[in-house]
């Protein structure tokens, strides 16, 4: 297993918003988390990501624990959020150069031509990002997030305010992504999105994993019916 | 699929760098950011600058006094002048960090999270640096007071990396809350009392001319303040900038 959770809690305050999650992935699928709103997924990445301490539980991920081995972790994550975590004062070059230079990533000139290349950018890569569309920022994110070329990808909402081909390139490069070999974990609530993208559907609410599904055990069946199934326990 | 889609595999890293030169180059690479974020957008330097340019300006005319007054006064109006500038630089050097994200870029890379706080109070030092230097040959105009003296410049340098040691801590903490703006004065001040009251005595007996036997127990206590705040911010800023 590459990503192991177990009985993962996580509180903010008097709040639980995570239950005694249990959650593993096998190296090289691609799980879609869907959930209503709420339901805890972006929480669930932020510990994922490191980005959160676990309030209870344990989470092993490529074989490092976290919290103690959070750097460790980090290094074989990706993450790409709704937000682009891009410096829209830099370019789309400085920007890559940045985080290339935050992940010591070597042969970084070549590196970062391969990325821009990837994400169709490589026309605007002396541009301002704050000049780019969102489904650019959003594409120049997903280079960011590979640039170190990390086992694990992480994407929270990723298709949050973009348009249907920004969309269409999203799906591409998560279908590249996921076909070169990369652990996938993507939270969405586009159901029709995720379908036919993912290897697994876990459907988180209430904290916990209700359900979990695969294409192939779906069969004929509708995923949105699973859904409304798991939902309503 | 097209070609140019395709995700390029990185190849394996032959040798790992240092932890020391990996510490170093995170550290250039935050400061150099900032400072081409900087230099483009220039929102925090002149927001700095115009709000230290008021202040002085508002003393200036509120405080009409003779030349033996103000060189009492001086002191207390220029630490209160980049305090005040200080403060508001810090809260928006983590603002643009935290408004689109990219604080989470940052913690995210897999270095020492101290390399990224050290990288960003070199840059707030900096920035607070270049408003110092534009505010006291103004100063020294309005007031017709002589500030260019090495004691002075040193106390200011020293008064100045206390404070933005401390006040960079702080901003990480306070730009986690809905309430940034007010919360960072408000943490910031009483724990900045001992680097501003060092400051403004060691700043005041210099332009008074006092004999060094008594600038020297405010400058060793700058000193003292400034090796124990960089200490605590090197130990606590990775609890402090995770939620």
């Amino acid at each position: 297993m590459i990503i192991e959770v177990h009985k993962l809690v996580k509180r903010f305050g008097a709040k639980l918003v995570l239950r005694g999650l249990d959650f593993s992935v096998n190296e090289g699928e691609f799980v879609a988390l869907i959930g209503p709103n709420g339901a805890g997924k972006t929480t669930f990445l932020r510990v994922l990501s490191s980005l959160a301490r676990p309030s209870l539980g344990s989470v092993s991920i490529a074989g490092f624990q976290l919290p103690a081995q959070a750097a460790s972790v980090r290094r074989n994550l990706g993450v790409v959020s709704h937000l682009p975590l891009l410096y829209s004062d830099l370019t789309a070059q400085e920007n890559l150069r940045f985080y290339g230079k935050m992940y010591c990533v070597t042969g970084l000139n070549q590196r970062i031509e391969e990325v821009l290349e990837m994400v169709g950018l490589s026309t605007r890569r002396n541009d301002l990002v704050r000049t780019f569309s969102r489904g650019m920022q959003q594409r120049l994110a997903i280079g960011r997030a590979v640039l170190h070329d990390p086992a694990i990808l992480l994407f929270d909402e990723p298709y949050t305010g973009l348009d249907q081909e920004a969309c269409d390139m999203l799906n591409q490069i998560l279908q590249d992504v996921a076909g070169r070999g990369r652990t996938i974990v993507m939270t969405s609530h586009d159901l029709g999105r995720v379908q036919n993208l993912a290897s697994r559907f876990d459907v988180l609410t209430g904290g916990i994993i209700a359900a979990s599904t695969t294409p192939s055990a779906l069969g004929h069946r509708n995923l949105l019916n699973f859904y409304r199934q798991a939902l309503t326990g | 699929m097209d070609e140019s889609m395709n995700v390029p595999v990185l190849p394996a890293s032959k040798k790992e760098p240092s932890r020391l030169i990996v510490f170093l180059k995170t550290i250039l690479a935050v400061v150099w950011k900032d400072l081409v974020t900087e230099l483009r957008s220039r929102e925090l330097l002149s927001g700095m600058l115009v709000f230290a340019l008021s202040v002085i300006l508002i003393f200036n005319f509120a405080l009409e006094l003779d030349l033996p007054t103000r060189r009492i006064v001086t002191s207390g109006v220029l630490w209160v002048t980049f305090a005040f500038a200080g403060t508001l630089g810090l809260n928006r050097s983590m603002a643009i960090e935290k408004d689109r994200g990219c604080l989470d870029g940052l913690l995210l890379a897999p270095v020492d999270r101290s390399a990224i706080y050290f990288g960003k109070a070199i840059s707030n030092l900096a920035f607070m640096l270049i408003v110092e230097a534009i505010i006291l040959p103004v100063y020294s105009l309005l007031y017709n007071t002589n500030l260019f003296s090495p004691g002075l410049l040193g106390v200011i340098i020293l008064g100045s990396i206390g404070y933005v040691a401390v006040g960079t801590l702080l901003a990480s903490m306070a730009v986690q809350a809905r309430t940034r703006d007010i919360l960072l004065p408000i943490l910031l001040f009483p724990v900045a009392i001992p680097v501003l009251l060092a400051s403004v005595k060691a700043s005041e007996g210099l332009l008074q001319g006092l004999a060094s036997t008594e600038i020297m127990p405010w400058v060793n206590l700058l000193l003292v303040y400034d090796v124990i705040f960089i200490a605590v911010a090197f130990m606590t800023f990775d609890n402090v900038v995770e939620e």
